[in-house]
């Protein structure tokens, strides 16, 4: 293949720079490789297409998915079908801000600082806490990286992991504390809630900290006030995750105690795209300031005195400090942070506020719908944000009732019995501002018929 | 004086909206009924009431004062700041990519299982491993799963190794992964040549070694010519070979980690496999490892059945567990395949090959105006050293803010460590050479002017809307957030 729309390399460039370089052909510059590890076979790879070609062949694969657009969707479970503002597509697509690599020529980047400093803003506002980094890869390894930084801080080892968090962020917390040599207790719940009469006895005196999750992964709502009074009592910190949505309604956490919020940015306008790429958030009080991983924008002035924006406190990061980092994280998503950025500047006060309620409302509708259909039940009775744990029929497996519900159009709520045993035969829904009212009532119809 | 830009919390104007939700359908509850009242918002949250005429125009603007691949000649040794293609855009937003959710049942995302299936079976091919996971998020956490993948190999054989090799040459990334996994570092100085010290490494390499992190060609744009002699040590002394994959766009198709004798690998997607940089992020760094390293990958990998449909395969024992929530950055893979299959596997090897001469031809020419460091040939991207520049009192910082006036991305100047006022540059294969050629004269210039009129890169950018910043006030009075909240 010598002729491609993406390379621009004429038999009469490469002609000439051979020349200037004073090699024969292009083979002489890979002489340095040894010939026992030269690959001189055919790789059996996918063949290439045209462009034409490959969109259709992309169509195609897309195709045979059943997206949230011709689908009615109840499936949350930590990724949800909020609506998406028409304006974030358009401002996403600049290229100047996709296209470009981590700030690191801040005079020539100050659109993508400026944005940072914005999404640090709005984190800071939402959850209460001081100081906000540029962003993680998610919710779930934000959590693991709050328990490493509740480790170093108050230098113990043993961390408190509430089972009602979202059950891969317990995985990813598990498989980070092999590495980092923390000891994860796990507590139980009751009626949907964490145990706090559990958490009392378990917490001893050398805990780190304790992890929670509010919404929980049953969409019900902690009380991270009283939770953040057992594990302070007893020298730790209170780390929160939270959907960022749901704080149009809900308390800040950083005014109910919390040290560290993290949280994953995917509720504020960002695809599903089937878990990824979303956007953690990362929040902390100032005195955990330098103890944060990851990128951090702050304000300066440019030798002029103009404002202006830079990446900043350096000193803990990877590229400096090698080994003895804060962690090993290098990049951010700060494309998705603009994303999150856009929706909330969207929103605004009002409109944050309005989609939260919209949210509660429509899921208090439908566990009211619940209640009026023989056989179904709610499991909980903790108040909930946008998610209720259904308990089916005896004898009704979810995932058969999923497929069902497939059939006639609607992708259903998350089977919990794979990672609640106890909760088998339970589904996990979800209702978001997108629900209508006709929709609900169809799906629990649905969801009922067939007894 | 331009005016400050402003920030969107600045534009603020009680009773302004951007957002248009439709009325509630359902009947009105009241929240304080049911929610602990301590638990319900006190005060909303301060944000910012504009209209949708204005966050158009910020974000415009924003972009505006930002820098892309897109706009111009980026030449950031390290990254690969390659052409990020539109179809691959247009394909990730596909409704049937965009708006599908990681638990939908399995037999309503069969496109998307059967996307990841072939993504993970190309780049083990262009590897030369036998698996991969495509679970990591970016290249870092590639490397820290790739330890823990190690950790694990060697605890099921019974065997404690604590220690990880680094070239001083290496990322700074690789440490740091290194520390997050549990293991201590064991830095080793690189010879003359810039290649690894086979002495020094030799004197490293021990029973308590759990593995040699190596990055081929390595961050001078060097092939590591004695890898197969690197291997043996390593092997021989019951450690692994981890591969950096960071400079794969060197040599696709042209040689392989796995058959250079690594055990583990990351490639950076958003590197070699064009996906954009996002202004820092999203990523994705996914895992290779050779089949003794296959039990431990982390669980869900995509697995075929006979009858051709795939699935999530969780039956995994001995697995690490989970590293990502969810299967990794599914947008981010969805570009990845386009590109591989825009290209095919002969089309990469000439993106390699076109990588490459492209660097040389850079080099040859700058050659004369720069001290090499390590002569020779290059790789996808060299290092030079700007020292002498030092005599007029100018660093390659100076050079590098020069180059802004002149509409371009500068190189690398941080990095790596080993080189003194170094210079690094990539300028990838889908740069034109009148682009270069450009891009070489005006560095030139900037050389002549150093001699000449110092003071004029003592100031520079001269035409960008912030002059150089004061980082040191940044971190000494860190201001984080605006306070109009």
């Amino acid at each position: 293949m010598n002729k491609h729309r993406y390379l621009p390399m004429t038999d009469e460039d490469q002609a000439e720079m051979l020349a200037a370089i004073g090699a024969g052909e292009v083979q002489d510059l890979f002489a340095d490789i040894p010939a026992g590890v030269r690959y001189e076979g055919a790789l059996r790879m996918s063949e290439a297409m045209s462009e034409s070609e490959l969109l259709q062949h992309m169509k195609e694969l897309a195709g045979r998915n059943a997206d949230a657009e011709r689908y009615i969707s109840f499936l949350g479970a930590g990724i949800y079908d909020h609506r998406i503002p028409v304006v974030i597509p358009h401002i996403l697509s600049r290229s100047e801000f996709y296209t470009a690599y981590t700030p690191y020529q801040p005079e020539i980047s100050q659109g993508e600082l400026q944005a940072i400093f914005e999404f640090q803003s709005y984190m800071c506002e939402l959850t209460g806490m001081k100081v906000a980094n540029a962003s993680m890869y998610d919710g779930a390894t934000a959590l693991a990286e709050a328990a490493a930084l509740a480790s170093a801080a108050t230098g113990r080892s043993r961390i408190l992991l509430s089972r009602t968090v979202h059950p891969e962020a317990r995985a990813i917390v598990s498989t980070a504390a092999k590495g980092l040599g923390l000891e994860i207790v796990e507590v139980g719940y009751r009626n949907g809630v964490t145990d706090l009469t559990e958490l009392e006895n378990m917490a001893g005196d050398s805990a780190a900290a304790v992890l929670v999750q509010t919404p929980n992964f049953f969409g019900c709502i902690e009380d991270i006030e009283a939770i953040g009074r057992i594990v302070h009592d007893r020298g730790g910190l209170l780390v929160t995750s939270c959907n960022p949505l749901s704080l149009g309604l809900l308390e800040a956490p950083g005014n109910l105690g919390a040290d560290v919020v993290v949280g994953d940015a995917q509720p504020l306008g960002i695809p599903a795209s089937l878990g990824g790429p979303t956007c953690g958030f990362f929040a902390v009080s100032e005195a955990l300031m330098r103890r944060m991983p990851g990128r951090i924008v702050g304000q300066t002035v440019d030798k002029e005195g103009k404002r202006g924006f830079v990446l900043t406190l350096q000193a803990r990061e990877q590229h400096i400090r090698r080994e003895k980092a804060t962690s090993n994280i290098c990049s951010n998503q700060a494309l998705l942070a603009l994303c999150a950025s856009v929706y909330l500047s969207v929103m605004g006060k009002a409109g944050l506020q309005e989609v939260a309620e919209q949210n509660y409302r429509k899921a208090r509708y439908t566990a009211g719908r619940v209640a009026a259909v023989p056989g179904l039940s709610l499991a909980f009775e903790a108040p909930f944000f946008n998610e209720l744990v259904i308990k089916l029929p005896e004898g009704t497996a979810p995932d058969d009732l999923s497929a069902k519900l497939l059939q006639v159009g609607y992708i259903g709520g998350l089977n919990l019995g794979r990672d609640y045993p106890e909760l088998a035969g339970h589904m996990l829904v979800a209702v978001t501002e997108r629900r209508s009212k006709a929709e609900i009532d169809g799906f629990i119809r649905e969801m009922g018929a067939g007894q | 004086m331009k005016r400050d830009k402003a920030l969107i919390f600045e534009m603020s104007r009680p009773g302004r909206v951007a957002y248009s939700l439709p009325e509630s359908d359902v009947p009105e509850c009241d929240a304080a009924a049911d929610i602990p009242v301590h638990l319900l918002r006190r005060q909303p949250a301060a944000l910012p009431e504009v209209y949708e005429v204005d966050v158009i125009r910020h974000y415009t603007e924003l972009s505006r004062r930002n820098f892309g691949v897109d706009n111009g000649f980026y030449p950031l040794g390290s990254c690969t700041m390659k052409y990020n293609p539109k179809l691959n855009e247009e394909a990730a937003r596909l409704a049937g990519f965009a708006s599908i959710h990681p638990y939908q049942p399995e037999e309503s995302i069969q496109g998307a299982l059967e996307l990841l299936y072939t993504l993970q079976q190309d780049l083990a091919e262009l590897t030369g491993m036998d698996q991969m996971t495509l679970q990591p998020a970016a290249g870092a956490h590639g490397e820290w799963t790739g330890l823990m993948l190690i950790r694990a190999y060697h605890e099921s054989r019974g065997e404690k190794r604590t220690k990880v090799i680094v070239p001083d040459s290496s990322h700074g990334t690789n440490p740091a992964s290194a520390t997050a996994a549990g293991f201590e570092t064991i830095t080793i100085p690189s010879n003359s040549k810039g290649l690894v010290d086979l002495d020094r490494l030799r004197a490293a390499a021990g029973p308590d070694t759990a593995a040699l992190m190596l990055t081929n060609p390595n961050t001078l744009g060097l092939f590591e010519e004695q890898i197969v002699e690197i291997a043996a040590i390593v092997h021989e002394a019951g450690g692994l070979l981890y591969y950096d994959g960071a400079n794969s766009n060197a040599i696709m198709g042209i040689a392989r980690p796995g058959d250079m004798g690594f055990d583990v690998v990351h490639l950076n997607l958003h590197k070699t496999m064009s996906t954009p940089h996002g202004g820092g992020g999203p990523g994705a760094g996914p895992v290779g490892v050779k089949s003794r390293l296959i039990p431990f990958l982390p669980r869900p990998i995509v697995s075929r059945r006979e009858d051709g449909t795939y699935y999530w395969d969780y039956d995994r024992p001995q697995s690490i567990g989970r590293v990502k929530a969810y299967y990794g950055n599914f947008g981010i893979l969805v570009r990845a395949y386009a590109y591989i299959r825009s290209y095919g596997p002969e089309g990469l090897r000439r993106v390699s090959e076109c990588a490459v001469l492209n660097a040389n031809y850079m080099l040859k020419r700058l050659a004369p105006y720069f001290d090499v460091p390590y002569p020779g040939i290059c790789k996808h991207e060299f290092v030079l050293s700007g020292r002498r520049l030092k005599a007029y009192g100018v660093r390659t910082l100076d050079v590098a803010k020069r180059l802004l006036d002149f509409g371009y991305h500068p190189p690398t100047i941080y990095f790596p460590l080993n080189v003194e006022e170094c210079l690094m540059i990539e300028p990838t294969e889908t740069e034109s050479k009148e682009t270069m050629d450009a891009f070489i004269d005006t560095m030139i210039r900037i050389v002549h002017e150093a001699q000449s009129d110092p003071q004029l890169l003592l100031d520079a950018p001269h035409t960008t809307v912030v002059k150089r910043l004061n980082e040191t006030q940044a971190a000494r009075k860190p201001v984080l957030n605006c306070t109009c909240g």
